[in-house]
């Protein structure tokens, strides 16, 4: 980390990682290798037995209504199907502003996720009421198209009112060891997203590894990528507590670095709120505080969110209620 | 910004019968001590009387090393080892199955937080009972060569650390190779041992198998010093240990004995450094480093140490220090006053030596026994913590340069129980792990157990070993 160290103008701005260090590790994709390989390496049985032990946290009464109500704000709701329909889009943009019709006290989610399509659907239901508008672009989930088609589908989506691009990246160039070609890829992805801010995923059940997760987390960190993102959920295993861990452990060290802080989402299998609560005490205890905050973290989710719900009106009523108490949307 | 404070989540004690006073297991049986002299035990993170527990004289030690010898000569050595395992295997069923009163009943009287007790303790005591008992009818394969058989009465006293644990450690080999025993528990943590003597009666284990007698040194001079007692076994401090061994010396009493360390822990440039902050942290604040293996002299390379450090100070922040029963608690209580004394005057002189102390606020309970986790920087050789074991949650931290300095720091203490290597490459430790004067040397983790990996330690840490095949070898002739 040490090309990295942060400037002496205190905290960099949105972005603004020292140029001049980034121009130095990516200089070339050897320059670059040796920046990533020289990231500390990830013990594999330490990192799981670390998340296995915050998942033991034992969360009760007012914490566990600060958490749940938390993790309804940190949603994405998402719908990523090939037959995703305006009136699903509808139904969902609804649910996402207000997620228990019965209690005005219950937080909207985070934001809408869908494809680039459905972007103008999600925008006329959602329109100022403050929940985001994300789009998965990019050629998603596999990101195998030409660079040109990938950035047109980034515009696209801006331009239909997206404030938020979820962009995959190209799992086999990096796999392959082309880390340049990633970290522009992104970085222009970046530039097309203009005011719009760019989660980027990695798809880390194709990347396996704890290193490679770490690596690829400071690749995208460096490119400019506001947020990072686990998984498209099209891809067993989808995001684990573990490799959260990881990339939350990036994120704090990377903003320790440079004073720039980035957001982490996992994505994809996430269905408990007990699962979700596990998150919310390692995002806690790993990168610390500054991070609870739809800000700074999310759950890309669909169904999550009737669990949190039903959780919620539990500890509110102290009785379970049925699913036929929360929509199915 | 959100301020995520974890409520508190007690385990409930509902579960746990503490009776207001004990008397001695001797013979299958609760008796009263003769001379009727008792003691109390209390809770170190309240202060409270928990019962009054009955302290056994010599002449309760001569009654039970009686029964003990009576079970062995007329029942447990005639026993087939199958027949033994069956015991066995029944007694580590009736521990899983009393699993979570054992852990609380150990928290409330050792201090030790619940998320350990029942994740750590209680599982590794069946898993002990589970592994001996599978070798009771294999013993002729543990030793090689010759037919095995019984020593006798074992005389075994254990510490306060980690009491039922360590009562697994000497109970569960010494049954499985047809012993009978006289256990004598540490004084300020009798509890666990008692209710273990309840599950030996709801085993049906024979009566005078399993015997015992509560007290303090005395007790425990009177066990190890009866001359019908054929092998001693004892887990605690140097200083005891050297008593014990004088007091054997020049008879045929077969001992080992399990005594302090000041176990260095070894991060190289390439280590995995997220994990190794973590290892660093079990390794000496696990169970508020009363563990005579805690890894309580850091060894950091010179060109890592601050981040090692900076990263170390964090992580220390997060760690909860408090009520042991509540599930969220990292650092429990100091299991006595008599301890807390120690700790308090070795990190005083810590500080008296030039080293600087840190520590992570945290707010301590008025009551009980507490101090905060702790790290020393700028410590040499030269500093008396870096040499003297503190069973504490007290960290020093020294640095070196090449890996060969580190093994020479590391080899240089009188003691040599365990030892930790943190780097990402394989041949560096395996290189260092042969040149490391240590009865365990961990790779990329700490304070890691299994039933079936030896345990024990070189020069002042003492001799023999515990646990897998060579622990049985202890309790054979």
């Amino acid at each position: 980390m040490t090309a990295l160290t942060r400037t002496s103008e205190g905290p960099a701005r949105d972005g603004g990682m020292d140029p001049s260090a980034i121009r130095e590790v990516t200089a070339s994709d050897a320059a670059l290798r040796r920046f990533l390989h020289g990231l500390p390496g990830v013990d594999q049985v330490g990192a799981e037995a670390r998340a296995a032990m915050l998942g033991t946290r034992s969360i009760k009464t007012t914490a566990k209504a600060q958490a749940l109500d938390l993790a309804i704000r940190m949603v994405d709701l998402t719908t990523l199907e090939g037959s995703d329909t305006p009136g699903k889009v509808r139904a969902l943009a609804n649910k996402a502003m207000r997620p228990d019709p019965t209690d005005a006290t219950c937080p909207a989610a985070a934001a809408v996720c869908v494809y680039p399509d459905m972007v103008p659907v999600a925008k006329e239901t959602l329109g100022g009421s403050g929940v985001h508008i994300a789009a998965v672009a990019t050629a998603f989930p596999s990101g195998r198209a030409a660079m040109d088609i990938k950035l047109a589908d980034t515009r696209d989506a801006v331009e239909a009112g997206a404030d938020e691009i979820d962009m995959v990246i190209d799992r086999g160039a990096f796999l392959s060891g082309r880390y340049l070609q990633v970290f522009e890829e992104i970085a222009q992805v970046r530039e097309a997203c203009g005011d719009a801010h760019l989660k980027v995923i990695f798809e880390t059940g194709e990347l396996q590894t704890y290193d490679n997760v770490r690596r690829v987390s400071w690749l995208a960190m460096m490119a400019g990528a506001h947020f990072i993102k686990t998984s498209t959920g099209k891809i067993q295993p989808a995001a684990t507590l573990p490799v959260t861990l990881v990339m939350l452990e990036a994120v704090r060290d990377y903003r320790e670095a440079t004073g720039r802080m980035v957001g982490v989402k996992p994505a994809g299998g996430i269905r408990a709120s007990k699962d979700a609560i596990k998150y919310l005490v390692t995002v806690n205890e790993v990168a610390g505080p500054d991070w609870l905050d739809p800000d700074w973290f999310r759950f890309g989710a669909s169904t999550l969110l009737n669990d949190l719900l039903m959780q919620r009106s539990k500890l509110t009523t102290g009785r379970y209620s049925g699913p036929d108490y929360v929509t199915v949307d | 910004m959100v301020s995520f404070d974890y409520a508190p989540a007690p385990e409930s004690t509902s579960i746990v019968d503490i009776k207001s006073s004990y008397g001695l297991f001797i013979d299958g049986e609760f008796t009263d001590p003769a001379a009727g002299g008792s003691f109390k035990t209390i809770s170190p993170s309240t202060e409270e009387v928990l019962a009054e527990v009955a302290e056994a004289d010599e002449s309760d030690v001569d009654r039970a090393v009686k029964a003990a010898r009576r079970a062995h000569t007329r029942v447990w050595s005639r026993l087939s080892g199958r027949e033994r395992g069956k015991y066995l295997f029944r007694i580590a069923r009736i521990i899983q199955e009393r699993s979570r009163e054992l852990a609380v009943l150990e928290s409330i009287d050792n201090g030790k937080p619940i998320r350990e007790s029942r994740d750590v303790d209680v599982p590794q005591v069946a898993a002990n009972f589970f592994y001996y008992a599978g070798w009771a009818d294999k013993l002729e394969y543990a030793v090689a060569g010759r037919a095995p058989a019984s020593l006798g009465v074992a005389g075994q006293v254990i510490p306060w650390n980690f009491p039922l644990l360590m009562l697994a450690w000497k109970v569960a080999p010494a049954l499985a190779a047809g012993n009978t025993v006289v256990l004598k528990p540490a004084e300020t943590t009798p509890l666990t041992a008692l209710l273990f003597a309840e599950i030996c009666q709801q085993a049906d284990l024979p009566p005078g198998v399993v015997n015992i007698v509560t007290g303090a040194g005395d007790t425990g001079r009177a066990v190890v010093a009866h001359p019908d007692v054929d092998k001693v076994a004892f887990t605690g401090s140097t200083e005891v240990g050297r008593s014990i061994a004088r007091s054997v010396a020049g008879t045929d009493k077969k001992v080992t004995l399990e005594l302090g360390g000041k176990a260095a822990n070894i991060v190289l440039d390439d280590a995995p450094i997220d994990q190794a902050v973590e290892g660093i942290v079990n390794g000496i604040f696990f169970n508020q480093g009363h563990v005579c293996c805690a890894g309580s002299r850091l060894l950091v390379q010179e060109s890592v140490a601050d981040e090692v450090l900076e990263r170390l100070k964090r992580r220390m922040s997060t760690l909860r220090v408090g009520d042991p029963l509540d599930k969220n608690t990292d650092v429990g209580a100091i299991n006595s006053g008599e301890q807390l004394a120690k700790i308090r005057e070795l990190a005083a002189v810590g500080e008296s030596e030039g080293a600087a102390g840190w520590s992570p606020p945290c707010d301590l309970p008025a009551q009980g026994f507490w101090f905060p986790p702790t790290v020393f920087t700028g410590v040499t050789q030269a500093h008396r913590i870096a040499r003297e074991e503190i069973f504490g949650p007290v960290l020093s931290v020294l640095t070196f340069r090449t890996p060969s300095e580190a093994v020479d720091k590391a080899n240089n203490t009188p003691f040599g129980l365990s030892a930790g290597i943190w780097s990402d490459k394989g041949s560096r430790i395996l290189w260092m792990a042969d040149q490391l004067r240590a009865g365990v040397v961990w790779a990329n983790t700490f304070n890691k157990f299994d039933p079936a990996s030896p345990f024990g330690g070189y020069k002042e840490s003492g001799y023999g070993r515990e646990g897998g095949r060579h622990g049985l070898e202890g309790y054979l002739r």
